[in-house]
């Protein structure tokens, strides 16, 4: 009996295969059950948003919706981007040079996700201890490079894919 | 009484009862034998499932005039308000249900607490228990999204990127969760899909969560184990039904002084202007019965650590059956437990009052404390102190210590004013 058991037989192969074929028939089925809930193409197709910079004045900013979340474009004072780039990189959480953070030659124009990388806030501009911005939900500061100083943002704000398509147009994404 | 012995009186119920044994399964649920000492602490299981039920009826009716599209879903919600017949009343029947469900489930697992219901051998039941409660807070924030207001959308938006903290593969999650790159109008139409599936499989919990119950019976204000049916017990009706009848109405009473005299005191005025993603409001908070779990997320100054205490907070109750050391379920025979009891009935109490503060100063000095506090209960005092106390002399049954003035003189006395 015992013996017989031990052998690999017909059944034990059968079973193995049904097991097999029915776990990936399983998985067939679950996936797109799951990529459903991805971006569906029309939330794809929402991608770049073009935008017209001409209008806007040093120091000031504007926010427009990109893929449904908000993106600062700051054109920013001499005095603002001296001050981003005094910042030694040992006081950052997260240490990220300003000059890597704006395009070469275009040293004035910060624009960057406005979404706190904490829960996903709109931080409030010009706020908070570092002159930046400053997340009214549990209290992250950012400068005016828009990167994290204070508060349990673990991040700075990203920079999304972006080019200037000529000097008063940006094309994000 | 037993089960095995019913049957029914006419033939067409006998000839039903033979194919379906539904009518023994009622004559079961009619006789149930229930421990005769039973406090107006354990009424709140009739309570909730009334509360579900209400919640399950309301919420259809809600669905046939709701539009769940990011357009149109706050101005349906008001048409709901203004034009519907009785929508209003409907509305607010359904959002102070949802605050009244679990005031009514706080009280119930507080009573589980105070006289050791998750102790051996009901443990399945406090799991399932506690699985419900997870579903109810499912049910709750996917339903607070639904009116599209801008509590509604940033409640979501900080919620959902909760999961964005998990390394690696929270971002894609998080946008698996959106079906979009933030919170928007798929996120708005799963969401009600999911609000609506929720309250059936809480429906099958419950049915689980009662015959789990029905196996051992009930736990009892003296914590004993009771020999079921004897002079310990009464029937489950009229005895039970009657008194968990009363129970009810005060607490409908209760229900029906918010809906009809302060039907918005519990929300937030704030989700009534519809939702804005380009503007946060400058004082996010959860709904009430959410705010200790706030304040433990928002004590830790890392993200993926403060996500992760969150939801230890609620997975150590999993646990708790096995951290809890006493052999001794009832609390009115553990002198020291019982006051840590309270101890920590007041640090939830303090961190919920934390969560809604603003997250600074002595608040988040505090929250932290609450939050230390919070996990040493579970993982340091209920297992050392299952060990260390000397508990009181726990009677027979339960009819001794009144009957013949035997273990626990002074029980009866004792157990007045306790939850």
């Amino acid at each position: 009996m015992s013996k017989e058991e031990k052998k690999v037989n017909r059944r034990d192969f059968l079973y193995t295969a049904t097991y097999t074929v029915g776990a990936v028939g399983i998985g067939a089925v679950i996936w797109p059950m799951i990529d459903q809930m991805n971006p569906d193409k029309a939330q794809q197709a929402l991608a770049t948003t073009e935008v017209d910079i001409s209008q806007i004045e040093p120091g000031k900013s504007i926010t427009v919706l990109w893929r449904g979340k908000p993106v600062f474009l700051k054109r920013r004072t001499t005095e603002e981007i001296a001050e981003a780039r005094a910042v030694s990189l040992d006081d950052l959480p997260d240490p990220q040079k300003d000059e890597d953070r704006v395009k070469d030659g275009k040293d004035e124009w910060l624009v960057m996700l406005g979404v706190c990388t904490h829960l996903g806030c709109v931080p409030l501009k010009d706020k908070g201890d570092y002159k930046g911005w400053f997340c009214p939900c549990h209290g992250s500061h950012y400068d005016i490079s828009g990167r994290i100083r204070k508060g349990p943002a673990p991040k700075n704000m990203e920079i999304p894919k972006f080019e200037f398509v000529d000097n008063n147009t940006i094309k994000i994404g | 009484m037993s089960e095995q012995e019913y049957i029914p009186k006419s033939k067409a119920g006998k000839w039903l009862n033979d194919r379906l044994p539904i009518l023994t399964l009622g004559a079961h649920l009619t006789d149930y034998p229930t421990p005769k000492n039973l406090n107006y602490w354990w009424t709140f299981g009739g309570i909730l499932t009334f509360c579900l039920i209400t919640q399950i009826v309301t919420g259809i009716v809600l669905a046939m005039h709701y539009v769940a599209h990011a357009d149109l879903a706050f101005g349906s919600v008001e048409h709901i308000m203004r034009n519907v017949n009785y929508g209003w009343l409907i509305r607010y029947i359904h959002s102070n249900g949802a605050s009244m469900f679990f005031l009514a489930v706080y009280i119930h697992i507080l009573r589980s607490l105070f006289y050791g219901s998750y102790k051996s051998p009901r443990e399945v039941i406090w799991i399932i228990g506690l699985m419900i409660y997870l579903l109810m807070m499912a049910a709750a924030f996917l339903g607070y999204v639904l009116p599209w207001g801008q509590m509604s959308f940033w409640g979501a938006t900080v919620i959902t990127n909760l999961f964005s903290a998990i390394p690696l593969v929270g971002e894609s999650i998080t946008t698996w969760l959106w079906g979009a790159y933030s919170v928007d109008n798929p996120t708005l139409n799963r969401f009600f899909s999911l609000h609506y599936l929720i309250p059936f499989l809480i429906l099958g919990l419950v049915i689980l969560h009662i015959w789990a119950l029905h196996v051992p019976g009930n736990n009892n204000p003296v914590g004993i184990d009771i020999k079921k049916p004897s002079k310990d017990t009464v029937p489950f009706h009229p005895y039970i039904t009657i008194k968990d009848a009363f129970a009810l109405l005060v607490f409908m009473i209760i229900f029906a002084g918010f809906v009809f005299f302060t039907p918005n005191v519990l929300g937030h005025s704030d989700n009534y202007i519809p939702a804005n993603p380009l503007v946060t409001p400058a004082h996010i908070v959860p709904e009430w019965y959410l705010l200790p779990f706030y304040a433990i997320l928002r004590s830790v100054p890392d993200k993926l650590g403060g996500v992760i205490l969150m939801f230890g907070s609620i997975f150590i109750l999993f646990v708790l059956p096995w951290l809890d050391t006493s052999k001794v379920r009832s609390a009115v025979f553990r002198p020291i437990y019982r006051q840590f009891y309270w101890i920590f009935v007041f640090d939830v109490l303090m961190l919920g009052y934390m969560g809604a503060m603003p997250a600074e100063g002595i608040y988040l000095v505090l929250a932290r404390v609450g939050t230390i506090y919070y996990f040493l209960h579970f993982l340091v005092v209920l297992p050392v102190v299952g060990y260390l106390e000397k508990t009181d002399p726990v009677p027979m049954s339960i009819s001794d210590p009144v009957l013949t003035g035997g273990a626990e003189p002074s029980l009866a006395k004792k157990d007045n004013g306790k939850i």
